[in-house]
């Protein structure tokens, strides 16, 4: 009987201190950035582009980065959608004969996933020398695009998993084809598609390896598809690797930034998928 | 009965991977009529329920020989038009899994599909299938809320209104009451003997108290076979088969 008791006993401090080790670093990254960001956070940061002085410590903001990135996160989840939404409703619900095929088909993906971003970004930028694009948004969005891909894939498939064989049966039983079975199923994974969205979204507005080579950078916002474009992750890459103090605690306040934005899409995306789970069985 | 039966099975064989499921089905199901396929677990009796409809095309490693005639065309033929098939049947499972939407947009689903989309014709649609399943005053005030807020028993009658406003000839109930309490069921046994005046029924039950309530007829099948088929009082009370009386009594299961 006491060595059951000593059992739980022990078990369960491993479990509070595991817990208090994870959400402890949590408070640690968060605070970090926080305290060495806020004091170099000011209205400017976030409502001007950087202004001439700005490398060596003077005047403007990061806009130019922030809207580069939601330009090339926003873009490349869109691009992303089109193209993987159809791909798990194929190999979900058309291939279902076909067990073998489909399951290489989500090994490929498997893998695609593990792929490190930075080889996204040189086969983007291999993509853009073949059509002769220069390192510009387009450039970007394509590369990130290829990053998010695997995501988007992976996540819609499992969620597309998750709706009962039953539900198609119902849908082919009153004689719906195979698309108006799969607009169903569409429709009950529709917080699904919302966290795929979000989780794609929040890997493509922090990663940095993948824009390197392709968006470029660049002060100015970018006005087509054809001009270069400042990313959030390059922005404080560049600011915390100069010698100008002021400029690496722009940094911190740059990521302070990526980490709110972030934040507000998680919370937002929260709520929306409480509000589509309405009609969820 | 010198009509062609609704539902005629010819020669009908069922192999799923190595296995051999349905052996040699030879059977006409009765029109407008309850029949039940009664027999023990894993004999086959949703695999029979099923092949009415098709309802394996999207199954690995099946494969079915033989003939499902249904009202004399044979729905295995290769140039056979699988949705206008599955529009003759309403298929009940064995848990109400509602769609994604509306209670009306539930009824509705079906007939949209099929090209219905004059608003008065739905309507009306609607309220004649929800009366015809009992729901109409339950629901009419909140068509629009989800159908995933009825009760379980609720939401099993609206899946019978919903495959009934397709406009089939034919019920297939899969263990339909399995999952509701005692009151749901007895209102669904209820609403297959009321509807077998204009529709044919066929039911997969386990449960023999059930088979007797609700049907006319009684097929029993037993390890891919079947061994009885015959007027309900007939197969229940007074079996043929040694095998039929022994599953009868309860001593195989």
């Amino acid at each position: 009987m006491r060595k059951r008791k000593f059992e739980e006993l022990f078990f369960r401090v491993l479990m509070i201190l595991a817990t208090i080790i994870v959400s402890g670093s949590f408070f640690l990254i968060v605070g970090t950035i926080f305290f060495k960001g806020l004091p170099y956070m000011n209205w400017d940061m976030i409502t001007k582009t950087p202004g001439g002085g700005f490398y060596i410590g003077k005047e403007g903001g990061i806009l130019n980065a922030i809207i580069g990135s939601f330009y090339v996160a926003g873009g490349a989840t869109v691009l992303g959608l089109i193209i993987s939404i159809p791909v798990a409703i194929f190999i979900n619900l058309y291939m279902d004969g076909k067990r073998l095929l489909s399951n290489t088909i989500r090994m490929a993906f498997d893998v695609l996933f593990g792929i490190p971003s930075i080889v996204y970004g040189a086969f983007g930028f291999l993509i853009m020398v073949y059509f002769g694009i220069r390192a510009s948004l387009l450039g970007g969005i394509i590369a990130v695009t290829l990053l998010v891909i695997p995501i988007l894939v992976r996540t819609l498939d499992e969620v597309i998993r998750t709706v009962p064989f039953e539900l198609r049966d119902a849908t082919l039983s009153l004689g719906a084809t195979r698309l108006e079975t799969a607009k169903v199923v569409l429709r009950q994974i529709r917080p699904g598609i919302f966290t795929a969205i979000l989780l794609s979204f929040g890997r493509a507005i922090g990663d940095v390896a993948s824009v390197l080579f392709t968006a470029g950078f660049s002060d100015n916002i970018p006005t087509s598809l054809h001009e270069p474009a400042a990313t959030l992750p390059l922005a404080i890459f560049f600011q915390l690797g100069s010698p100008v103090e002021e400029v690496q605690g722009r940094g911190y306040a740059s990521a302070l930034i990526l980490t709110i934005i972030v934040l507000i899409i998680t919370v937002l995306a929260d709520i929306l998928i409480k509000k589509f789970s309405k009609h969820k069985i | 009965m010198t009509k062609t039966p609704h539902i005629s099975v010819q020669h009908l064989d069922v192999h799923i991977g190595a296995q051999h499921i349905l052996k040699d089905i030879n059977i006409n199901i009765p029109d407008k009529k309850v029949t039940s396929i009664i027999g023990p677990s894993g004999c086959g009796k949703t695999t029979l329920l099923k092949s009415f409809n098709r309802l394996w095309d999207n199954t690995a490693d099946v494969k079915i020989t033989g003939k499902v005639l249904v009202d004399g065309e044979d729905i295995y033929a290769p140039d056979a038009e699988v949705t206008r098939i599955r529009k003759k049947m309403g298929l009940l499972s064995q848990r109400p899994y509602p769609l994604p939407m509306s209670i009306y947009d539930n009824v509705a689903y079906g007939p949209r599909i099929h090209g219905i989309r004059k608003k008065q014709v739905l309507d009306q649609l609607v309220e004649e299938q929800l009366k015809a399943t009992g729901l109409w005053n339950e629901v009419k005030d909140r068509l629009n809320a989800s159908a995933t807020r009825l009760s379980i028993g609720q939401q099993q009658r609206l899946c019978l209104a919903r495959g009934l406003a397709v406009g089939p000839e034919i019920i297939l109930g899969d263990e339909s009451t399995s999952a509701l309490d005692p009151v749901s069921t007895a209102i669904i046994e209820d609403l297959f003997i009321s509807l077998k005046e204009k529709y044919s029924i066929v039911l997969v039950t386990h449960i023999l108290r059930q088979a007797r309530r609700v049907s006319d007829y009684i097929i029993f099948v037993y390890m891919g076979k079947i061994i009885e088929f015959g007027p309900t009082e007939e197969v229940l009370l007074n079996p043929k088969e040694e095998l039929t009386k022994e599953y009868v009594k309860g001593y195989i299961s």
